[in-house]
């Protein structure tokens, strides 16, 4: 690949997750990294043959780094591949995307994750990177080759959507990880009580007739994983929480010095159980959307810190399993294209700012898999987005570039729009 | 018996997909029309031509005699052609979806569907694809709309009146559409309901729901005017949701001595089919104060109303926006 020209992007407002400061100024981006930025930056003297971009009334900031993404290839080329889920995750401007390895076959073999590293290259725009299985075939039993997975580029280990009911399997892996550094990612419900559960349990749940599933679920897996990093001392990250509770049990741990971080799913933090209002599949996610109560504490959780990172979970599920009654049909919606307009509603409701918002959609998800990216610096990777807070529309699934349509936010009204991707300095998406 | 608001008032409603969203006129006027229905079907002339040149069709994606059969001859009488649909979800093709269905369907140009499915919203589901009349018959745990209007039917017929009456519901509320339906029917006309059963076979938030909630019997009874019934099912009472039969039955199985504590007039209702020695005594289930044979005659004639009551919105109806 050639060197990217010079860009210089001027008159934009730049917000800076890593010092937490929001100012007006130009970038100058060369050889594809952060050459320079802020106010001082001379824009009369562009370097020769570079590309000027007018930044007014835009925002810029460093691309979205979503640590959560189904992708489906191999294996479910027709719900997602590399190629469809970088246009809808450049035309969000996410510009790292990590894939989960619930394909078929699973990524569970350093073969596999070489051959998701070269695909990814030639296919996508943006950063694809594989997280590899932290079971063998998912299964929950035996671990991975963690220190060869990782070495050929798989970026954390967990088993997706999947928890390991079995504390034993997860203390070994926690142990074991440890000697390698290695990031374990973990969906935090106990199966056992979860089981036959598809939204949460309340009084809502019980009106439409729908088993439900307590938030123990999750606070009890959350106590268990948590025990286990004391005991071993791994490096563990709760994938996704969902409630007020679940929120404390991390604070603790946290205040504790022990090396947890946590996430929240996009949907959890801009919806609650009644947006299934006449029993929209769409809205049927793991974990559940949950109390309007339970929304609220995840914003506070962003807003304080506490909660590290936001992911778009993404997971793109077609016809046959989404056009199905409620408790039959398949977990997971779309959200790489709409997590950046979805997040920009907590700060339009004056609960998180700018900066700190793109700390958790950023500069804390790139630090936690080891990646320069996330953060206006000299000499960091130029994966930069322009777009504009404030733009009002109306959500048309058609005009998403994810191959299913699945979204939560179907007809909603959103703000804020993308209107440069940059990766490494090259633009990959324009509109 | 003849009423002439009964009759004459257009009932607001296209489909009938559960009791909520039901005004209380709503649920009368089909209680008074039902009460007309039960002096056709008593008589040797039982056919309306309500229906004539209509169809039918009865999806049942879950097996259930009683109530397939009631909504085919209430279908019959008021002039219907009717058409039943067995699905077994095993012999769904692979691949085709609910709504697939529905299209399916919908491309034969029924005039009503009255569908059951195992899912709670499945019946919603389809309604919002087709272009006829769709009747709940009972989807998931949500709701079973006709059987809580037959109990309601059942209940006015013999005490005169619903307002005011003390309602026991005994038994899985958990798992039971008939529940949820017949809370929000009474609470809607004015009854006192209560809710009795272990604590494992009660819904979260129940005691928002309009119910007072009792987990022992004996004081859930006491002065109650009506003692309701549900199904306990089998695979439910060896150890996942109470321990035994014998212990279930012990505590919250209607025998003689339990419903003793009730109102000397109270009446004993069941929706079938009955687990007898489980549930409700068999002495009991046939004794005097037992309404459980006449629920199923009202069954048919608050189908036979519900139909009526959807007849002027059906598919090229002159009423039909």
């Amino acid at each position: 690949m050639t060197t990217p020209r010079p860009v210089l992007i001027i008159n934009a407002h730049l917000v800076d997750p890593l010092t937490a400061t929001e100012t007006q100024g130009a970038i100058a981006v060369e050889h594809g990294v952060i050459h320079a930025w802020g106010r001082a930056i001379d824009a009369s003297a562009p370097p020769e043959g570079a590309l000027v971009i007018d930044g007014r009334g835009r925002t810029l900031s460093p691309g979205l780094v979503d640590l959560r993404a189904f992708v489906g290839e191999p294996g479910a080329e027709h719900r997602e591949t590399l190629t469809s889920a970088s246009r809808a995750a450049a035309a969000g401007g996410v510009t790292t995307v990590v894939s989960m390895p619930e394909t078929n076959p699973p990524v569970d073999d350093p073969a596999v994750v070489d051959y998701l590293v070269r695909r990814a290259r030639e296919k996508a725009g943006v950063r694809l990177l594989p997280a590899a299985a932290l079971t063998k075939g998912l299964n929950g039993k035996e671990m991975t080759e963690i220190g060869l997975l990782g070495e050929a580029g798989a970026v954390f280990f967990t088993d997706g959507a999947r928890s390991i009911a079995n504390a034993q399997v997860m203390r070994r892996a926690l142990t074991y990880a440890r000697d390698f550094g290695a990031l374990i990612v973990h969906h935090v419900e106990d199966a056992f009580l979860a089981d036959g559960g598809v939204m949460n349990e309340g009084e809502l749940s019980s009106r439409l007739g729908l088993p439900g599933i307590p938030r123990e679920a999750e606070t009890i897996m959350l106590e268990r994983d948590i025990s286990l990093v004391r005991l071993t001392g791994g490096r563990y990250h709760a994938a996704m929480i969902s409630c007020a509770a679940s929120l404390a049990i991390i604070a603790r741990a946290k205040a504790e010095g022990l090396p947890v971080t946590c996430g929240v799913s996009i949907n959890n933090l801009t919806l609650n159980e009644n947006d299934i209002s006449t029993y929209r599949t769409f809205l049927k996610l793991s974990p559940p959307l949950r109390h309007e109560d339970d929304r609220c504490a995840m914003v506070e959780g962003v807003a304080s810190g506490l909660i590290d990172v936001i992911v778009s979970d993404h997971n793109p599920q077609d016809v046959e399993t989404k056009r199905q009654p409620f408790a039959e049909c398949a977990d997971g919606a779309i959200g790489l294209e709409t997590m950046l307009s979805a997040a920009l509603r907590l700060v339009h409701s004056g609960d998180v700012t700018l900066p700190r918002l793109m700390q958790a959609l950023s500069m804390r998800p790139a630090d936690l898999i080891g990646l320069p990216q996330g953060r206006l610096l000299k000499g960091a990777p130029a994966d930069i987005i322009l777009f504009d807070p404030d733009e009002p529309f109306v959500l048309n699934p058609d005009t998403l570039h994810s191959r299913c349509k699945n979204t939560p936010f179907d007809g909603a009204r959103l703000q804020g729009r993308v209107h440069m991707t940059m990766v490494g300095g090259r633009v990959v998406h324009e509109a | 018996m003849t009423n002439l608001t009964a009759t004459s008032r257009l009932f607001p409603h296209r489909h009938l997909l559960g009791i909520e969203g039901l005004a209380p006129e709503d649920i009368i006027q089909l209680l008074d029309l039902a009460d007309e229905a039960v002096e056709v079907s008593r008589q040797v002339e039982k056919k309306k031509a309500t229906l004539r040149g209509r169809t039918q069709i009865n999806l049942f994606f879950e097996a259930s005699t009683r109530t397939q059969a009631s909504f085919e001859l209430a279908g019959k009488r008021l002039g219907a052609d009717v058409m039943n649909m067995s699905v077994g979800s095993s012999s769904i093709k692979k691949g085709e979806t609910l709504i697939d269905t529905a299209m399916t369907l919908n491309a034969m140009r029924p005039d009503l569907i009255v569908v059951r499915h195992h899912s709670a919203g499945a019946v919603q589901l389809l309604a919002r694809k087709v272009d006829c009349s769709v009747i709940n018959a009972g989807d998931g745990q949500h709701e079973h709309p006709t059987q809580a209007l037959l109990d309601a039917l059942t209940i006015r017929r013999n005490k005169g009146r619903i307002r005011g009456l003390v309602v026991a519901i005994c038994g899985d509320i958990l798992h039971s559409r008939v529940a949820r339906s017949n809370l929000i029917l009474l609470n809607a006309l004015g009854a006192d309901v209560r809710v009795v059963g272990p604590s494992t076979l009660l819904p979260p938030g129940i005691e928002n729901m309009g119910a007072k909630v009792f987990t022992n019997m004996r004081e859930g009874l006491k002065d109650a005017d009506i003692v309701m019934m549900l199904r306990l099912q089998r695979e439910r009472m060896n150890g996942s949701f109470v321990p035994s039969v014998k212990e279930y039955f012990r505590y919250f199985g209607l025998d003689a001595e339990k419903l003793a504590i009730a109102k000397p007039d109270a009446l004993v209702m069941h929706p079938g089919p009955m687990n007898r020695g489980v549930e409700i005594a068999s002495d009991i289930a046939d004794g005097a104060q037992s309404l459980i044979r006449e629920q199923v005659e009202m069954g048919v004639a608050v189908r036979m109303a519900v139909l009526e009551a959807l007849s002027k919105h059906l598919p090229n109806s002159e009423v039909r926006p």
